[in-house]
This record gives C-alpha cells, structure tokens and sequence, in this order.
C-alpha cells in the first residue's frame, strides 16, 4: 500500500498528479456553479426578503449574540458534567446487563427495566419530574437546584442509550477473545478490563460522540425548569422583537462547538485504524 | 464517468430547485376576501348596532377574511383565566373571550360566525399568511413588534403584580429595591419578563418559565421566591390557585409596556374596522362593562416604591 516503497514509473506518477489536480478542478468548479444557481433561485423566491429579514436579519444576529454566548456557558457546564456520569452509568449498566451467572438475575433485570423505561420515556418528563417533583416532597437536605435535577434527568435519559451503545459494543468484540483471554488465565474481570472493553470501546466511538452531539442540543430541555441557557435566551429576545433569528445565531453556536467535535472524532477514528493496521503487519 | 456528466450534476441539482421554487409562490397575503355580495341592501343584518352604510368599507361582506363568512379569531391553549375559562375560548366567559365576542357582534357578526383556532404565541408573528383574522391572546403592544405585524388599539391596560408565597421574607417587600435580592420568575415572551429585566434589575438572572403553570410550580417549591404577572393573573392566582401565596404589590404602568392588543396579520385592513369598533365599546363604556365583569379591580393591591 505505501508509494514509497513500490517503483512507480515517473511518466505514470506525473499523469496520476496531473489528473488529481484536474479532478480537484473540476469538483471546485461544479461546487461554484451549484452554489451560484442555489444562491440565485432563493434570492428570487417571492417570500426570500420577508424570510431574509425574520431569520437572518444581521442586526437582530449581531445585538443578540453576545448574551447567547454567555447563556451557553450554561449549556456547556451542564453538558460536561452530565457526559462525565452519563459514561459511568453506560458502562456500568452495560456491564450488569452482560453479566452471566444465575446469582446476578435481579441486577440484569434492574438494568434492562431501567434501559427500557428510560429510553421510552421523553426526556422532557423525566426533567419535569426530577425538576419539579422531588423538590415538591419536601425532603430534608435534598437540594432544589432546578440545574442540579436537570442535570441528573439528562444522565438518566442519556445513560440508557449509552448503556445500549456500550453493549453493542461488548458484543460486537468476537467470543474467541473472551475464550481465548481466559484460556490463558485471565480471570473474567481482567478479561473484561483489558481484553474486551478495550475493543468494545473503540468500535463505538462513533455512536458515542453521536448521542453526545445530540445530548449538547438536549441541554435546551433544562430550561423548562427555568435556567436561562442559550435557547431560553433565543426564545426571549425572539418574542421581544418578534423576530427569529436569535434562534439562527444560536444554532451558528451550537454548530461551532459539534462541528470540532466530529472532526475529532473522525480524527480519533482514523488512528486507531492506523494503529491497528500497523500492529496487523507485525 | 464522462466529464461531461460531471458538469450536468449542478445544472440538474440547481433545476430540481428551480421547479419547487416554480410551485412555491403562494399569491401571498391574504386569502380570498369573502365574494362580494350582489345586493348590498339587503345584506343590513337586524342586530347592527352602527348602521352601515353600503360603501361603508368595515361592512361584513366588505371585509377580507380568511375564511368567508366567519371570523376567525386565534388564541393559545391552554387559555387561562381570567382572560378565558375552562380552556374554551368559544364559551364567551372570560375578559378575552367576552371582549372577542363583542367585537364581532360590533362587526355584525353572529356567536355562530366565530371561530376560534389554537395558535401559539410563537406562531402569532411567523411570517406568512396567517390563518387567523386577529389573535387575542394577552399580546402587549411594542413598537418593535409592530414592525412585524399590525396591532389594534389596546383593550386594556395591564400593571405588572409580584406574588410571593406569604411566609416568605418578600412578601414583605414594599420597594423596587427590596425585590432586586429576590429569585424572581416569569412566563417567557411576557412584558412581565421584560419588566423584571428592564424594572426591577435584580441581582440574581430571573428564572424564566413555558408557561405560569411552571413559574407557579416553581414558586410553590420555593425554586423562586416570586413570580411577576399580570394583576389580573395575580389576583386569580392568589384567589383560586396558591391560596398561600400574597399578592406583594403592583407597578405602576411603565410607558411601552402596558397595553393589550390584538394581533393581526401586518396591514391587515381588518385591524382599522376593530379600532373603529373598539373605540365605539370605549365610548359606550361597554369595553369598561366587560373589564369589570370579569377582571377584578387593582385598587388593593399595594404599588411599589422606587
């Protein structure tokens, strides 16, 4: 696979570089002429001007994007702190689900009951129930943080997707290496520990980063309890002016933080290939 | 693949667009205005209270509607009280409702030629046709809204109230500045919300709720320690809903922020024949009627000192 170890015929390579070059041409021309005739026909769609002026009105973008920003502060705090716990109770409960022997049948069925009912439940009820109800009952020393219950509601949610995620991971790892790790006695726990979840992982990298792409936009449902985070925000100045684009200048910053985020990901992806394929040629 | 297939994949791309772009203009504005009637003379229903005459341009049959025949009126749902009851705005009981109905028997219509539709407020001001003729949904008048669509006069002038649960320190409070410690909450979208921004400045960010319902629960559970709402949602609130909540005052009418309005499509001819309409119910005194009838007076409530 490496060019430069295999002899490549000079008359060969400069025609090869010679028709990378066009193709790169030929695609940037077709992407110019495309976006010129998408650019031309919306601008004289009858309705453009009204839609210019309520979604991408540049003065409405420019006053309220600085206190967008700030609200996304928020977004940000919940967001890391709940990715933090929504791994942990992934894995753990992907783990119990796994887990074979007769004696642990109540934690299995725990853990299916919990993937099951939180997966069907809209997050939006179990924010309202953490958020509203548990400060309801009243109880003493339990905290009434509307942030606090948002937070621990999108773990829950976000939790049981993951655990699902982590266990398509587990099997997606080949049962030979679990017999083989233990034919070479390892216990279950280090053939867990070192032989399988770090195959499993690494296969479900992808759908990770996508329920977490998923779970930056989600951080918007702990408003209805209250906070003001960056959609709240949008919401506010929109109904003042009546105008949309607060909401455009939000996504523009949703976007710029999931957009780093993938290509991360992407990069991630691709050592790991590299890695793998290096260790495969050894 | 051909290079010159190549360059034909934008032109069809681009064509594809152009021909939903061909079936996207929707004539836009208003739909069609109700046929014109043949025979103006006839069409004097009994009940006309203004008498109009057959070039008078705010006549039933003359008015451009969205639905011909029938005006149709939005407002959001849930509709509480006391701007509405039961969540049926097409009961006639609650200011709203009430005010609703005597505008259109004022434009010669019958309770049967009304129909109310659910529209969210923030759908009120999309852009686009609307599919309501005006929306009465406790929409306070702005100059920057108005840019975007066209209100009719006010039909009330609103005070913003602060309720706090009794046994809580606010209750208390008699000044602006005792407030600005205070957790305070609001409905988003509402001049309540703005007041607590651009009034009271509190110290602490406010709490912003979908609906009152929210902001009360918050409230009960002692997450906030006042809610700021209209006087009349306040006394209804403290009346029926928290009955250990205390109405802790009232602010005076803040120029720009203290005026309902029904909402209409903007230049919707409709809105100048309901401002002729209102301020005949004004000088009546049956817009007053209404407003006693239903909203309970603000004489009791304390006012905030600056």
């Amino acid at each position: 696979m490496s060019a430069d170890v295999a002899y490549v015929d000079p008359a060969r390579a400069h025609s090869r570089k010679r028709k990378s070059r066009r193709d790169v041409l030929i695609g940037l021309g077709s992407l110019a002429v495309f976006v010129l005739l998408v650019g031309v026909v919306v601008s004289r769609l009858p309705g453009w001007p009204v839609v210019q002026e309520t979604f991408f009105n540049l003065d409405e973008f420019v006053s309220s994007f600085p206190q967008l920003l700030s609200a996304f502060w928020l977004n940000i705090r919940i967001f890391i702190v709940a990715e933090v716990f929504i791994l942990i109770v992934g894995m753990v409960v992907a783990l119990a689900r796994t887990l074979q022997a007769p004696i642990w049948l109540p934690i299995r069925v725990v853990a299916t009951i919990y993937t099951d009912v939180f997966r069907g439940v809209p997050t939006i009820l179990v924010i309202l129930l953490l958020g509203f109800g548990i400060p309801a009952l009243d109880l003493q020393g339990v905290p009434n943080s509307e942030v606090l219950w948002g937070t621990v509601a999108l773990v829950l949610s976000y939790g049981a997707y993951v655990a699902e995620v982590f266990r398509a991971g587990l099997a997606s790892v080949h049962p030979s290496q679990r017999m083989a790790s233990r034919s070479l006695g390892l216990s279950s726990w280090q053939t867990n520990r070192h032989i399988l979840l770090p195959q499993a992982v690494r296969n479900v990298v992808p759908p990770l980063l996508n329920d977490f792409i998923s779970l930056q936009k989600d951080t918007a449902l702990v408003s209805i309890l209250g906070p003001i985070e960056i959609l709240r925000r949008a919401q506010i100045d929109t109904s003042m002016s009546f105008n949309y684009t607060p909401y455009v200048a939000a996504a523009v910053i949703f976007i710029a933080l999931t957009i780093p985020m993938s290509r991360f990901a992407d990069w991630l992806q691709a050592r790991t290939q590299k890695q793998r394929r290096a260790a495969a040629t050894v | 693949m051909s290079r010159r297939r190549l360059v034909v994949v934008p032109a069809v791309l681009a064509a594809g667009l152009l021909a939903l772009a061909a079936c996207a203009p929707n004539n836009s504005g208003q739909s069609s205005s109700g046929t014109p009637s043949p025979m103006p003379t006839t069409a004097n229903p009994p009940s006309s209270s203004s008498v109009p005459t057959p070039d008078d341009p705010c006549a039933k049959e003359k008015l451009s509607l969205v639905n011909a025949g029938k005006l149709t009126i939005g407002t959001d749902s849930p509709a509480y009280p006391p701007y509405f009851e039961d969540d049926d705005p097409s009961n006639g009981k609650g200011f709203e409702s009430a005010v609703a109905y005597a505008v259109a028997k004022n434009l010669n219509f019958a309770p049967e030629e009304v129909q109310w539709i659910v529209v969210p407020f923030n759908k009120s001001y999309a852009p686009g046709a609307k599919d309501f003729d005006f929306d009465i949904n406790q929409i306070s008048i702005t100059p920057k809204r108005a840019e975007v669509v066209t209100f009719s006069d006010g039909y009330y002038t609103v005070n913003q109230a602060v309720i706090a649960l009794a046994d809580s320190p606010v209750a208390k409070a008699t000044s602006l500045a005792q407030l600005q410690a205070a957790k305070l909450g609001a409905q988003v979208g509402t001049t309540s919300l703005s007041y607590i921004t651009e009034f009271i400045k509190p110290t602490q960010e406010p709490y912003v709720y979908n609906d009152t319902n929210d902001a009360k629960s918050a409230l009960r559970n002692g997450q906030i320690d006042a809610i700021v709402v209209d006087l009349p949602t306040a006394f209804y609130i403290t009346a029926v809903e928290i009955p250990k909540g205390k109405i802790v005052g009232q602010f005076p009418a803040v120029d720009g922020y203290e005026e309902f309005g029904m909402l209409f499509q903007k230049d919707n001819p409709l809105a100048i024949c309901v401002d002729k309409v209102l301020s005949g119910m004004k000088d009546s005194g049956e817009l007053e009627q209404i407003t006693n009838d239903w909203l309970v007076g603000g004489a009791d409530a304390p006012y905030f000192t600056e």
